[in-house]
């Protein structure tokens, strides 16, 4: 049974009268306009659930939870989200069931008191429309042993299902969660027995989920914060690993596991998997040396609004209190010469500082949200007072609207468009990244644009360009449509876009082109005669394409399978330091040493080899200056740490079955945690095999012990930032600049962290000494293929790199609907070790590889026609 | 209904895009009827006035009503709908017919089985099938009518529960083969229909297909309580319902987005019958069947759709158009999508 390591759910409790203090005095009191407040904040802070509970003897929990779900009804701000209605009285359950419109999740029933009313409670649960939470409780009580839970579960799984019809993926288990290091030694072996059932039921009770209240586990250490919140963290880092993947939490109070001080991890540790004896007795010796960090402090300390203004900010914006934001920032612009330095200046230092302790993992992401909307809010007070300093804009030459399509986050290119028409006095309206084609197309109504331009760079982008344009059509526009980007061409442009429109396509190669076609589609004379070259120059582009014939014949799968690569394993292969998770940070001052320059000169259309084309004949100059900028860039925002580079790799036990590659818990190799799925070339080879990435790795069959790595890094944590900030000081030069240096920082990041993996962490390779040419070169033992390009095109995969690293909660980096990366400057991949591992192109494939293909990912044909088109006979 | 009828109405859906009757309301208007004609014989002493009352028609005018399911046949219609929009016990309130609902419920599903089942005799090859429409009601479970007191109600889910019982077991008694949730503006009193269909169907022990069918107020792309068309339907998928789908309050200019959204997500067919464009300055429908059957036309052509019809201010004119327009074209294909926890507030999450 497949078991990928699941996304985290942060369920937020602070609506719970039984776990909050204050929730509970709000409720009693009837003020229920606060106790909105409440939730508001939970939701603001990142709660992807909220659960509400009401149970207290001196309220009618009926009326409250009634009272409570109809006022937040009418809050959308709260209500966009699910809730979770919690109580251990049926009647609550069903009362707060009557007044959600959404689907809910219930929390809880259980076997407690027989399978006739379980049963009961379930249908009537699924007639209401919602989920549920099950406890591991029976007849005989709350189960305590693995052997217990998992026997609970799978009954009530089994009565779930089979009786009741309960759909599998709306069942949550709670195992129960019990205090250890109680001093008791039955206890001891709870969090391992929590652990080993999660396991084990998620094997048992397909498309089920593992839930829990944290804050059990840590009871008995009620009074010492820091070391409660390390022991959640150890908790939590080990059962999610064993498949738990919701918990009713308080997400800001979470240690992060790497920050724990290591003698109280490892006491921590020992005590959670009940790793020695004297456990307890050691955790409680040292856990008074961790007391009392000032992190309990939660009463309101006004102290701060002693300190002179640009302290006050920095103050509001680490602590992300918006409350005297406004009175603030307009103190601070009295003070200042213009309005714009007060964003320069104190808004930036302070966002700075947010920066370098999210940075140093001393503040959490859900923190850096409300830090950001502080700013957000100083930045739109003086939002009227900057716009009223600006001069009067000429007439411009036309209005062009900018785009980067839905699902899409790279903007580089297509900010550098936008500049240089500009700069040739056209109007540029930019909607930004991952915009629906809807927006795209209202905005271009609203605003009376003269043409449409679309960016993307990723493969999926090309798509949904295409239905941009068939929306267009669709839509009667008539505006000319400009089409651009790194994975865009003439050809893509000729043969799938260009007839399902009417108006003039223009597939624009750079943005030195980009002037030149505005300028022929504005006026209706010129428009009609370059539509007609356009259109020439289509045709011959669509006849090309249809002549072309394939290089070489194909095969069918069975006869590439056949003609596989067959490396030489009688060396068996390297065997990793450590198996397992780690995050790497890396300075930017050592990353600049590891970057390779000529992309970054092609991205501003300078062709020509580093070092070479600094003394170009043509582009050297500018190429030198643009070197001196770029390294500028480099020296401010390493000194100002507003740019950052964060990364985590993994290196797991794996053995391939075919075309995929079968990745496992540990080396006992007994327990498969994720499949990476391959493609295989599917052209006739006379002298070579047709490759598929995972023949690099030994078949599970051999019994050879084999191993991959996966890594993903961005050197973009602050790109946006900062290119916003530049770009709200109207630079928008310094704006590109940062995310094109931050761009080539996280290939450089990449290219570092090969380098340690092959020399520390899988240490196959510790001889090596490489200079940084021979790097760029590839002259190493080993690759790492990234999803989305030649050797492994199929974008989606990225899921699995991200599941296997939890890639989200180590560096904060996402992934779009499309499967782009968050911040562009990322590069994520696999490693393989093989010396005999070599890049290739996967190209085109047949039907019989797409239809397999789609059954490996559990997918429809058509679903796989979509992500795969470009691999496909007519893409 | 038979498992041969539900056999044949899958049959049908597999091989073609089904189409729906239009509007109700428009057609009886064009009959001008009198305060007398809405009481006819068995209401003539009535305490208070029924004009208006156009679901009490299938008890006091029902050839009347008869001919304009007739009408809707004869256009190509492949399932008719019942003319209860307004005839549950809570709607019915506003005539003091509380106690009729169950009257005009049977009543309704009566004169609507007879039209189909004549046309079918006809047409063997094209079965027509009767959907009992539950409506939304006049009331709101999860808005107040209060804005000074946002908590306040004026409708429960159990009141709501207890009126669509009695009509779906009235118009089961009818002899309806489908049941109908239809212009849904507040999810929560459709989940209230869900739960009472569910529960009739249990008490019974008979199942029919339930079609769902909300409403997009306006561009904002909601429903009136707020929720996105896929947090909708994650909001009622728990019915297993026959087919999803939008109705009423937009065009089909202006509804094509969320018809496309909607079928995008939804694991079963997906219907659509939008208003003949919005209203006039009189309160009008002025889109005439050739620009509606375009743009339904289309939608058949992205494969996006499962079953068509009109809502406000259509005719069997307009259904005739529909009915050519998407002839031959082939019906939407269902996806099927991994098991995964769909969860929705006003939107959507999925885990």
């Amino acid at each position: 049974m497949t078991q990928p390591i699941a996304t985290f759910i942060n369920i937020g409790e602070r609506t719970n009268v039984t776990g909050s203090a204050r929730f509970k005095r709000l409720i009693l009191d009837g003020d229920y306009e606060t106790a909105l407040d409440v939730a508001r904040q939970q939701v603001e802070n990142g709660a992807q659930i909220i659960d509400i509970n009401m149970d207290e003897a001196m309220l009618d929990a009926v009326d409250a939870m009634q009272t409570f779900l109809n006022l937040i009804a009418s809050e959308p701000d709260i209500c966009k989200v699910p809730v979770m209605i919690d109580s251990s009285k049926w009647e609550v359950i069903e009362a707060g069931l009557k007044c959600v419109q959404g689907k809910a999740i219930v929390n809880s029933i259980s076997l407690k008191e027989g399978e006739a009313l379980f049963i009961k409670q379930a249908s009537l649960i699924k007639r209401y429309g919602a989920a549920t939470v099950v406890m591991a409780f029976d007849e005989d009580g709350q189960a305590d042993t693995k052997a217990r839970k998992v026997e609970i579960c799978e009954r009530s799984y089994r009565l779930l299902t089979q009786t009741v019809g309960f759909a599998p993926e709306d069942i949550i288990f709670d195992p129960n969660i019990f205090a250890v290091a109680t001093g008791i030694e039955e206890h001891n072996n709870y969090a391992v027995d929590f652990i080993e059932a999660t396991r084990e039921i998620r094997a048992r009770c397909p498309h089920s989920h593992i839930s829990g209240g944290l804050s059990n586990i840590s009871f008995s250490f009620r009074g010492n914060n820091p070391v409660r919140e390390a022991m959640h963290s150890v908790f939590l880092y080990h059962a999610i690993r064993a498949g738990m993947d919701m918990a009713i939490v308080n997400a800001g109070q979470l240690e992060v596991y790497d920050e724990i001080p290591d003698k109280l991890r490892d006491a921590v540790e020992d005590v959670i998997l009940n790793r020695r004896d004297d456990a307890t007795e050691r955790l409680l010796d040292i856990a008074p040396e961790f007391q009392g960090d000032g992190k309990a402090a939660a009463k309101e300390d006004l102290s701060w609004r002693e300190l002179e203004v640009n302290k006050r900010l920095e103050h509001a914006l680490v602590k992300g209190i918006t409350d005297y934001i406004i009175d603030d920032t307009e103190a601070a612009r009295q003070a200042a010469d213009k309005p714009l330095h007060v964003i320069e200046g104190p808004l930036m230092d302070g966002m700075n500082v947010v920066g370098d302790l999210f940075g140093e993992g001393k503040m959490f992401l859900p923190q850096v949200v409300k830090s950001a909307r502080v700013m957000k809010k100083a930045v739109a007070y003086l939002q009227p007072y900057i716009e009223a300093e600006k001069s009067d804009d000429a007439k411009s030459n036309g209005k062009i609207l900018l785009a980067t399509v839905k699902g899409d986050v790279h903007d580089i290119g297509k900010n550098i468009v936008g500049v240089v028409l500009q700069c040739n006095n056209f109007e540029v309206i930019d909607l930004g990244v991952m915009v629906p084609c809807q927006t795209i197309l209202q905005t271009a109504l609203d605003e009376q644009v003269d043409m449409i331009g679309l960016s993307g760079l990723i493969t999926p982008s090309l798509d949904e360009m295409v239905h941009v344009a068939k929306e267009m059509e669709r839509q009667d526009f008539d505006l000319p449509l400009l089409i651009g980007g790194a994975t865009t061409s003439k050809a893509h442009t000729a043969v799938k876009i260009e007839h399902n429109y009417h108006a003039p396509v223009a597939y624009v190669a750079n943005a030195s082109r980009a002037v030149g076609v505005c300028q022929k589609l504005l006026n209706r004379g010129s428009r009609e005669i370059y539509a007609k070259e356009l259109e020439k120059e289509y045709d011959k582009v669509r006849q090309q394409h249809a002549r072309k014939q394939p290089r070489s014949r194909p095969v069918t799968l069975e006869e590439a399978r056949a003609n596989a690569f067959v490396p030489d394993f009688s060396t068996p292969p390297p065997v990793p330091n450590k198996l397992g998770v780690f995050p790497v940070d890396a300075d930017l001052a050592t990353l600049r040493n590891y970057i390779d320059w000529t992309p970054f000169f092609l991205t501003w259309s300078l062709a020509g080899k580093y070092p070479r084309i600094l003394d170009d004949d043509v582009v050297g100059e500018q190429a030198r200056s643009l070197f001196d900028d770029a390294n500028a860039m480099l020296d401010e925002v390493i000194a100002s740490g507003s740019l950052t580079a964060k990364g985590v790799i993994g290196l797991f036990a794996a053995n391939r079955t075919q075309d995929d590659i079968e990745i496992y818990q540990d080396d006992s190799r007994s327990e498969v945690i994720g499949v990476s799925h391959h493609l295989r070339q599917q052209t006739l080879k006379k002298d070579f095999a047709n490759y598929c990435l995972s023949d690099f790795v030994a078949p599970k069959e051999s019994g050879i012990a084999d191993y991959v790595g996966a890594f993903a890094v961005t050197g973009g944590i602050g790109e946006d930032a900062l290119a916003e900030h530049y770009k709200a000081a109207g630079d928008d030069y310094n704006a590109i600049m940062v995310k094109a240096v931050a761009d080539r920082l996280a290939e450089a990041f990449a290219e570092y962290l090969h380098e340690r993996v092959r020399k520390e962490y899988w240490g196959y390779a510790n001889e090596e000494a490489l200079s940084n040419e021979e790097l760029i070169r590839e002259k190493y033992q080993g690759i790492r293929p990234a999803p989305g390009y030649a050797a492994c095109p199929e974008h989606t995969e990225k899921q699995l790199i991200w599941d296997l690293l939890d890639a989200e909660a180590h560096t904060s980096m996402t992934l779009t609907e499309s499967f782009a990366m968050w911040p562009g400057a990322s590069v994520s991949g696999w490693y393989f070790s093989h010396p005999q591992c070599r890049y290739f192109a996967v190209a085109k494939i047949q039907d019989d590889q797409l239809h397999d293909y789609a059954q490996r990912k559990g997918w429809s044909t058509e679903e796989a026609a979509r992500w795969l088109a470009p691999n496909l006979q007519d893409g | 209904m038979s498992n041969t009828t539900l056999t044949q109405l899958r049959d049908a859906a597999a091989k073609r895009v089904l189409v729906l009757d239009g509007a109700m309301g428009t057609m009886i208007q064009q009959h001008a009827l009198s305060e007398d004609d809405y009481r006819g014989e068995a209401y003539a002493d009535w305490h208070c006035d029924v004009k208006g009352n156009n679901d009490l028609l299938s008890v006091t005018q029902p050839e009347l009503i008869y001919q304009i399911h007739c009408d809707y046949l004869e256009a190509g219609a492949d399932i008719i709908e019942t003319n209860t929009f307004n005839a549950t016990t809570i709607a019915m309130a506003d005539y003091d017919m509380q106690a009729q609902s169950a009257d005009i419920n049977r009543a309704a599903a009566r004169v609507a089985r007879r039209a189909a089942d004549e046309f079918t005799a006809k047409t063997p090859d094209k079965p027509r099938f009767v959907a009992g429409v539950l409506g939304p009601t006049n009331r709101t479970a999860s808005i107040s009518p209060d804005v000074n007191d946002p908590g306040k109600r004026n409708v429960s889910f159990d009141e709501l529960v207890t009126a669509y019982a009695e009509s779906v077991n009235a118009l089961m008694d009818g002899g309806v083969d489908i049941i109908m949730l239809e212009t849904i503006f507040d999810t929560l009193n459709a989940k209230a229909a869900a739960f009472a269909v569910e529960t009739v169907f249990e008490e019974r022990q008979t199942r029919l297909p339930v079609m769902v069918s909300g409403t997009i107020t306006d561009a904002s792309g909601r429903t009136l309580s707020g929720q996105t068309s896929e947090a909708f339907y994650y909001s009622m998928r728990h019915i297993n319902p026959l087919s999803f789908g939008l109705n009423c309050a937009l065009g089909p200019d202006l509804l094509r987005q969320y018809v496309e959204e909607l079928s995008a997500v939804s694991e079963c067919l997906v219907s659509a019958h939008p208003n003949a464009g919005l209203p006039n300055e009189f309160g009008e429908y002025d889109m005439e069947g050739p620009e509606m059957a375009a743009h339904i036309g289309e939608w058949a052509e992205s494969g996006l759709v499962n079953i068509v019809g009109g809502c406000c201010g259509s005719t069997p004119s307009h259904i005739r158009d529909i009915a050519d327009a998407v002839a031959g074209k082939a019906p939407r294909q269902v996806p099927h999508f991994a098991p995964k926890m769909r969860l929705a507030g006003l939107e959507p999450f999925v885990h």
